[in-house]
């Protein structure tokens, strides 16, 4: 149909993902009668079953980049142990169908709903597959005699999406249910609210006598009847809260919006079966329907945090490879890691995960723990030593004992913590909560007593009196200011790649007056990059690169990489290359032949040379030829690119940036002259980090840590709110408040001014609803204000209220 | 002003009407994915041979 985008189409890189191609790659596939380059074997294999399976259309209709194909994401083997799973669990309909739902990663754009849902339909024995573009979900029906569901999973995974069986018993299904419920009940009270209006208009408009009493009852009856729906089903909800804040003996903001909606509906059906005295029909509608509003509001919020926690959790491996005769015989078996016991032997081969909390039986190995606390170092383990469920062991095959079942796991634990946090409610929720408790109170006493004086002054205006009391104070403004404005800012965050794991985070970061980076690493990407040629010889700088390059053409160590990065354009091919491990690399380009790497390496080749001391943080990389020197390549960490940008704003927001590094003082020092950061300490111990933020904090410091989870847990609890950088996966540490999910530093200044700008709508929110009661409440209790005018009142300032916090929502979009 | 008499109580029955729709509708699952239909819409052989 339409021709790829242009910036897809005159894209250079991988044609599947759009990520760069590594040079002298050779990964390639046919599409379209051309030949695309491919940046990794997993993109090409991806690519590959795309077109034989005939679905190349793919390619000319998305609008976005597929995500990267990971290689041999999951074993045959563990796949298969789905289909028991999926005979046992899946509900099985009476044709003797197979039914299930499954979460789908990787979804960019409408080729892709194209894509899944075709690649299913051509598979022998699937019946329907329906994927869910707003949910992430995969419906698919499947005859279990023609194909299994590893089947399914496995043709998902050729074309480059990873599918997990649902799990059904997580939270997630109930908020869907929930959803579900909340969006009726919002149509009807909408629907209600629009039409009761239709009917009061009249009333409003009409001059004294020139609507007749009959044709304002006909209104009347007709608003009742069509409140009704919205009184009984909609309104549930606060009905359900009011009764239960009353039977624990607390006062939420149910109570006075139950006991609102309860008085105004009563007095107006009193009113119209009495056949004079006011109605309240259109207030009691409007109400309910923005108080859905904004329930709905928070409701998104949570189903995307819960969406993202779940993507975490497949970090946890499905299956494992047990001993079950172990000592006697060592013949393992796939069990899926959910059946694992406490006393199970299991076997992980290098690179796979560990399934569960173990710990290590015989023989020694290292295990990568990145995944949990961000440390990318592997940790040497020993027999008898405990290895948390989800390290990747990254030595050797590994005999492991369980010592806790899987679910109960480090990493599940984690997740499960996150679930919890993302329902409590921040400080200020707590605090605007209390104070409408107290509100309730006084409310209820002096409509009480507004009553009772009427009642004594002129009776046949109490009711009336009390009535505009409660509508006109109607504490909406109160109850909805803060959660409205919360839920807006976190959602809106997290589609910015920051998950925010405690509630108090947006208030804090809003409060914090210092913003201190725990490592040098948060600020530079952690790789080197060429910073400086340093030159000796008559050859340029071009060309002494493109040598290097060609020289590291092969190699896969960091520095390089970061050369072969650093040369750009067509590089000459190196010949006779040796490597000199610790040392260098030796090779001819054009028939000349080169030393590259460590200074005495190749003073070997040229002859000797002075080699000035090194900086510290800078690698040196020397480049010579027989009997000559040429050049010296500076070699470090290179800043992340928006570090500069993330110091400038929080400066402009007149926060302190400082930098605790464990790196020695002149890195420090470096990196922060670079970025502008006043403070820099370095060769800071944890203790000592630890001990500056409590210093800080004594002296009335409001502290914000950025870290990324290296043996940092201690100073990340201690400061007020702290942010973990890197992977989903960082959601392990478990001492963060919140966590860069896209590893960009950028979110992280998103997130203060979304912070700001959260407080400020609440703040705005929350003075307007005080204005609006002290001057209301009062000309309210004095009889100055008719009903009609108290209802308006009431709905203009709740509209007022959620559209302000509507605001945060929009705005800035992320990229 | 009197066919106001049969009107107003004509539309509460169209009301009540649409709400029996409105829960028809959600119960078959339509309102379920907002996002999904606009894409597909823009396939041209959708599920279709070839």
């Amino acid at each position: 149909m339409s021709a790829l985008p242009r910036e897809i189409r005159a894209h250079d890189g991988c044609f599947h993902c759009g990520l760069p191609v590594p040079a002298n790659s050779h990964w390639a596939v046919e599409i379209d009668g051309l030949s695309r380059s491919m940046c990794c074997p997993g993109c090409e294999a991806v690519a590959q079953a795309i077109v034989q399976n005939g679905m190349t259309d793919y390619y000319r209709n998305r609008t976005d980049f597929a995500v990267t194909a990971e290689q041999g994401a999951a074993l045959p083997a563990q796949l298969r142990l789905y289909d028991q799973a999926a005979s046992n669990d899946a509900s099985r309909n009476p044709d003797g169908m197979l039914e299930a739902t499954l979460s789908v990663d990787g979804l960019r754009c409408a080729a892709c709903v194209w894509l899944i849902e075709r690649r299913l339909g051509q598979l022998p024995g699937v019946m329907a597959a329906n994927m869910n573009v707003a949910t992430g979900r995969l419906f698919v029906r499947w005859d279990p005699a023609q194909c299994k569901l590893s089947g399914i999973l496995g043709a998902m995974r050729e074309i480059g999406y990873p599918a997990y069986p649902f799990d059904p018993a997580r939270h997630e299904a109930q908020l869907r249910r929930s959803g579900r419920t909340l969006g009726r009940q919002l149509f009807i009270a909408g629907l209600s609210m629009m039409q009761v209006m239709m009917y009061a208009v009249p009333a409003y408009l009409a001059t004294d006598g020139t609507l007749e009493s009959d044709m304002a009852a006909l209104m009347q009856w007709a608003s009742l009847l069509l409140t009704l729906p919205a009184v009984v089903y909609s309104a549930q909800p606060f009905f359900r809260g009011a009764w239960a804040a009353l039977r624990q003996r607390a006062l939420t903001m149910d109570v006075p919006v139950a006991l609102g909606i309860g008085a105004a509906f009563i007095a107006s059906v009193a009113a119209t079966m009495r056949g004079s005295g006011e109605v309240y029909y259109d207030s009691v509608t409007m109400f309910i329907f923005l108080l859905l509003c904004s329930r709905l509001l928070e409701l998104t919020a949570r189903r995307r945090a819960a969406h993202a926690l779940e993507r975490l959790q497949h970090g946890l491996p499905d299956a494992a490879q047990k001993l079950p005769a172990y000592p006697a015989s060592r013949d393992t078996v796939t069990v899926a890691a959910a059946d694992l016991e406490p006393g199970d032997v299991i076997l992980v081969r290098p690179g796979e995960p560990v399934a569960a909390d173990a710990v290590l039986l015989e023989g020694q190995t290292s295990i990568d723990v990145s995944l949990l606390t961000g440390e990318s170092a592997p940790q040497r383990k020993l027999a008898g030593d405990a290895i948390p469920g989800g390290a990747v062991n990254a030595g050797q095959a590994a005999l492991l004992q369980v010592s806790r079942r899987a679910g109960a796991s480090t990493l599940a634990s984690l997740v499960r913590m996150a679930e919890s946090a993302g329902q409590g409610k921040p400080a200020l929720s707590q605090w605007a909560d209390r104070v409408a408790a107290w509100f309730v109170a006084g409310l209820l006493l002096l409509a009480g007593a507004v009553f009772l004086f009427w009642q004594w002054h002129d009776a046949a205006r109490a009711w009336p009196v009390a009535i505009a009391v409660l509508v006109v104070s109607c504490p909406c403004a109160l109850s909805l200011a803060t959660p409205s404005a919360l839920a807006a800012a976190t959602d809106s965050l997290l589609r910015r790649g920051v998950l925010i794991l405690r509630p108090h985070v947006l208030e804090t970061l809003h409060r914090a007056t210092h913003v201190v980076f725990d490592k040098t690493g948060t600020l530079t990407m952690g790789k080197p990059v060429l910073r400086d040629v340093c030159l000796y010889g008559d050859v340029e700088r071009e060309t002494c690169l493109h040598i290097a390059a060609a020289l590291e053409a092969c190699s896969a160590h960091p520095l390089a990489q970061a050369l072969a990065a650093a040369a750009s354009g067509k590089r000459p091919n190196a010949s006779e290359l040796m490597q000199f491990p610790g040392q260098g690399i030796a090779g001819s380009v054009d028939g000349i032949p080169y030393r590259l790497g460590r200074a005495d390496f190749v003073a070997q080749l040229s002859g000797r040379f002075l080699a000035p001391a090194g900086m510290p943080g800078v690698s040196a990389v020397w480049l010579g030829r027989e009997g000559r020197l040429l050049a010296r390549f500076d070699l470090a960490d290179g800043l992340r690119d928006d570090a500069h940008d993330v110091v400038e704003r929080f400066r402009k927001a007149g926060k302190q940036v400082m930098l605790l590094s464990g790196d020695q003082q002149a890195m420090a020092q470096e990196v922060a002259q670079k970025l502008g950061i006043a403070d820099a300490l370095g060769n800071q111990l944890p203790e000592q980090k630890l001990a500056y933020v409590q210093r800080l904090q004594h002296e009335g410091a409001v502290v914000a840590m950025v870290g990324d989870g290296i043996n940092d847990c201690a100073v990340l609890g201690a400061a007020d709110v702290s942010f973990a950088m890197g992977s989903g996966a960082a959601l392990a540490q478990s001492h963060a408040d919140a966590v860069l999910l896209t590893g960009r530093l950028e979110a992280l200044a998103d997130a203060a001014e979304s912070a700001s700008a959260a407080m400020a709508v609440v703040r705005q929110n929350l003075a307007w609803a005080m204005v609006y009661n002290m001057i209301a409440i009062p000309a309210a209790a004095a009889g100055l204000i008719s009903p009609w005018m108290s209802g308006i009142g009431m709905s203009v300032s709740s509209m007022l209220v959620i559209a302000n916090a509507l605001r945060l929502r929009g705005g800035r979009k992320g990229s | 002003m009197d066919a106001l008499y049969l009107l107003v109580p004509l539309s509460i029955v169209i009301v009540f009407a649409a709400i029996w729709v409105f829960f028809r509708m959600s119960d078959s699952g339509q309102f379920e994915d907002m996002v999904g239909p606009a894409l597909r819409v823009l396939q041209d052989d959708d599920r279709g041979e070839g």
